[in-house]
């Protein structure tokens, strides 16, 4: 790929002041990685130990994700915790596809991330990277909240070293327009109120 | 204190004349032990309709006949000497043994009497799997015969609204807990999954259920039509 390795920013002292002058990418990577909010998507018992890494002892807030963002349109990283029924497949691809760029997934746990084996049977997705793409996963049945906050330290060190050039990184998965789940943009706009803080800020084109 | 009126609560073990303490799970015996009343009860009223009583671990099951079941479960209801006012569970068995017929299983039991009983009605093979419905007798059926109608396909005649629970409406690949279910279903992977996504989750939601239903008469007039079409709102 050719990446040339991370520059330090660099200190200088101008007219008596510090000065810091960096990439912007490095800027804008450093406040991605470090305020993001996860939108919890626990359907198993994944989603306890992820109540577990959230809470006092393991606080994920240490990692910028001091609120769970139960909005879709507010979060960052889709922590999709335990296994997916196909019942519930069109609602996860919804949620992914409600969330707004930039954003990325973590499959925590077994079930999320090839279905585990034992509930390789009629009902359960064998791995949501079947639905959406998928940043990182996190083995384990359920993992440790040592275990996710790693993932979320590899997901950290991921949004870092990206690059805004990069085009391919924000690639959104359009929806089918022939599928059910296909809403047209203006069918969206006219059932549904300005939201945010602008008045122009619409739904469909978030 | 006062309870409000119409309403008299049901009292565990108030009808229950049995003074002997309770029996500790180990004494119980395999086989045998003491009876439900409510068996030879219902050998008295219903005759060669009840087909068998046997009592296993304390507990008593009913074999019944297919056609008097209703008639049946309504009586143990509303007679005064039985009140099976709860109903615990509705369900189907089916055996490995391709000859044994499958059973639909009811779970009943008393409250003031303290009493548990368990009715069967077993359908031969080759016969079409159906049942009468307990609903108009116990609101609780409802649920209860909606996932035994998804697992096992077997029909609730009198059901006010059958459809699948568990798996979702459109599931064309059969009943899953019957024994010639494949444990991953009939289709592909990628054919279950592009299904899967094809399926609106909303379209289980009536016009009252949403959000907009109130506002609904203020809507343009193009709206509400594309709406009555059974156009989504997506959110």
């Amino acid at each position: 790929m050719g990446l040339s390795p991370r520059p330090e920013p660099h200190v200088v002292t101008h007219g008596g002041e510090p000065w810091m002058a960096t990439r912007l990418d490095f800027l804008v990577n450093w406040s991605r990685a470090n305020s993001l909010w996860p939108m919890p998507f626990g359907t198993a018992c994944c989603a306890i130990e992820f109540m577990a890494s959230a809470a006092n002892k393991y606080d994920l807030a240490r990692f910028g994700m001091e609120r769970m963002s139960f909005s879709a349109r507010q979060a960052d990283v889709l922590i999709c915790a335990g296994r997916v029924p196909f019942k519930l497949a069109p609602v996860l691809r919804r949620i992914w596809q409600q969330m707004p760029q930039p954003k990325w997934c973590i499959s925590m746990g077994a079930c999320a991330s090839s279905g585990n084996g034992i509930f390789d049977n009629y009902a359960v997705v064998q791995g949501i990277d079947t639905i959406i793409p998928v940043d990182v996963y996190v083995p384990g049945c359920p993992p440790r909240p040592e275990g996710l906050i790693y993932g979320i330290m590899l997901l950290q060190k991921k949004i870092m070293n990206e690059r805004s050039s990069d085009e391919t990184l924000r690639r959104e998965m359009e929806p089918d327009p022939r599928s059910q789940l296909y809403i047209p943009p203006e069918a969206i706009d006219e059932m549904s109120e300005n939201f945010g803080n602008s008045v122009h800020q619409k739904r469909s084109t978030l | 204190m006062t309870t409000p009126a119409g309403f008299s609560p049901v009292v565990a073990g108030s009808a229950s004349t049995d003074t002997a303490p309770p029996q500790t799970p180990k004494n119980v015996p395999h086989r045998g032990g003491s009876a439900n009343p409510s068996g030879d009860a219902l050998r008295q009223r219903f005759g060669t309709a009840v087909m068998r009583v046997d009592v296993m671990w304390g507990e008593t099951t009913v074999v019944v006949e297919n056609a008097r079941l209703f008639e049946i479960v309504q009586w143990l209801h509303d007679d005064p000497a039985q009140r099976y006012d709860a109903l615990a569970d509705v369900t189907g068995v089916e055996f490995r043994d391709a000859e044994l017929p499958i059973e639909v299983v009811w779970h009943l039991r008393s409250l003031p009497y303290r009493r548990f009983l368990r009715l069967k009605v077993l359908i031969e093979k080759g016969q079409p799997l159906v049942v009468p419905s307990v609903w108009s007798i116990y609101k609780g059926a409802d649920w209860l015969e909606r996932e035994c109608y998804d697992m096992f396909g077997i029909k609730f005649e009198g059901h006010p609204d059958l459809r699948r629970l568990l798996m979702w409406e459109q599931y064309k690949e059969g009943f899953p807990l019957r024994k010639d279910f494949p444990v991953r279903g009939r289709f592909s992977r990628s054919e279950q999954l592009r299904q899967a996504l094809a399926a609106n989750p909303e379209t289980r939601y009536s016009m009252n259920e949403l959000s907009i239903a109130d506002a609904y008469e203020d809507l343009p007039e193009d709206m509400r039509r594309r709406l009555n079409k059974g156009e989504k709102v997506g959110e």
